[in-house]
């Protein structure tokens, strides 16, 4: 969980930061989306780096929903009869939702990919114009896909924001000073991370980026 | 006080069981929940009935015999207190408390409110102890102890193996309980010549047993009538890991 989870962190790091490179216009964002399949060049053929990438994400989302669903069965047969009466889990909202929030991401990524990799449900689709699919994606007409994305990128920085104190403590965080920085730490990288996915969306709608 | 119980029957380990409504009347605020259990039972008998059966045993809040879910808490709306400790007060007259058993696979229900907590006591068995010649009582500091360590492990050492965590943990798992012992071993010298195999053979056990697994949710913590810190499990899956790169 807390392995495959800090690949999947990274990469969503990674991904927001080129994201941010819409803000610079469109010939450097579609320059940036072309240099991606450069990466490794000439060690590498073409898009040889994109696909090792790829892989090494799905594996770590498989092994990621497969540690959940493990997890799951177990809390599901470890407590045979329910209670009767039973208030909300008293923990975060966060550490609440871990599951049905990573139903809904998974959900989302797939229509991601569906919208902004293969183009196959983008309006516009053109796979050497990334910016011009974006900009197409967000049109304000098109507000259901804004709110679907914010939704997901929110559900996301609250997955994270359990997962990544989560992690650290399952790879052996033990002290009382040493959980303070991991939950702000948390909380610091969520937030960052939904600003970040969130700003691009918003610089469409507004009109900052056309 | 005028209360109205709603309290889980079951006449049986392998009888089903249902939740049944009691009034329970003229209660003192300064009685706790367990004597308040007691007026209710008398009653019961005297009425011919079955009297609700419940565990507890020094009733002062140090032995873990009593313990049940009110109102879907572990030992109910006071923070580390258990049942026995807890006192009508912190109820409102004509309240309606539901109070049910620790529900876990683990712990099956032996009659009413009692569980079979043997689970934990086979999680000890698997190493929560220290393999070391009997004798005379050695000097208190013929092995000295930093006293952050000695604290630590104190911490640890007050776990009186009620089974809260388990109780009120959304996975129903034992981490907390187990962190707890493996971490108040750990943290000593005595504990050192068995870390690595104790962590692995405890955490075996308590997978065996049926536990579920730990998601780090804090449950357990926030009901645990001792205030055992959640950082102990940290600590537990930093031994795991390290015991299972050496073994």
């Amino acid at each position: 969980m807390a392995t495959t989870g800090i690949l999947l962190v990274l990469f969503l790091y990674v991904h927001m930061a080129g994201n941010l490179k819409i803000f610079f216009g469109a010939t450097p964002f579609d320059h940036y989306a072309h240099w991606l399949r450069t990466i490794g060049e000439p060690l590498l053929p073409q898009q040889w780096y994109l696909w090792i990438q790829r892989t090494v994400l799905t594996v770590a989302v498989i092994g990621h929903i497969a540690a959940a669903t493990i997890l799951a069965r177990r809390a599901r047969r470890a407590r045979p009869v329910r209670y009767a009466h039973r208030p909300k889990v008293q923990g975060s909202y966060a550490a609440r939702t871990m599951r049905w929030g990573g139903v809904i991401i998974l959900l989302f990524v797939v229509y991601h990919i569906l919208d902004l990799t293969t183009g196959t449900l983008n309006p516009v689709g053109s796979p050497g114009h990334p910016y011009a699919n974006v900009v197409a994606d967000f049109a304000p007409h098109r507000w259901y896909v804004t709110l679907f994305y914010a939704l997901a990128v929110v559900a996301v920085g609250a997955h994270l924001r359990h997962g990544i104190f989560s992690a650290a403590r399952t790879l052996g965080q033990r002290g009382a000073r040493g959980e303070h920085v991991a939950r702000v730490t948390a909380l610091v990288l969520s937030i960052v991370l939904v600003a970040g996915f969130l700003s691009v969306p918003f610089a469409v709608i507004t009109g900052l980026v056309n | 006080m005028n209360l109205k119980l709603r309290v889980w029957r079951q006449h049986g380990p392998d009888e089903s069981g249902r939740m049944v409504t009691y009034a329970v009347e003229g209660i003192s605020p300064d009685a706790s929940f367990l004597e308040m259990l007691d007026v209710l039972n008398e009653k019961l008998i005297l009425d011919g009935e079955d009297p609700i059966a419940f565990d507890h045993d020094c009733r002062e809040g140090i032995c873990g015999m009593c313990g049940m879910m009110i109102n879907g808490v572990a030992h109910g709306p006071e923070r580390a207190t258990t049942t026995c400790q807890l006192h009508m007060r912190h109820f409102a007259d004509g309240d309606t408390i539901d109070v049910e058993p620790w529900r876990a696979a683990a712990f099956p229900v032996v009659k009413d409110l009692v569980v079979d907590r043997g689970a934990f006591d086979r999680i000890i068995q698997a190493g929560g102890y220290i393999t070391a010649p009997t004798g005379a009582a050695p000097d208190a500091h013929a092995t000295p102890v930093p006293k952050p360590d000695a604290d630590a492990a104190f911490e640890a050492a007050t776990c009186i193996g009620c089974g809260a965590c388990v109780a009120a943990c959304p996975n129903g798992s034992a981490m907390l309980f187990t962190a707890a012992k493996v971490g108040h071993l750990g943290l000593l010298p005595q504990g050192q010549p068995e870390r690595g195999a104790r962590v692995l053979n405890m955490v075996a056990a308590q997978d065996d047993a049926g536990f579920g697994g730990c998601t780090n949710a804090g449950e357990c913590t926030t009901v645990c009538p001792k205030g055992i810190p959640l950082t102990l499990i940290g600590r537990l899956n930093s031994d795991y890991r390290k015991a299972l790169r050496k073994s």
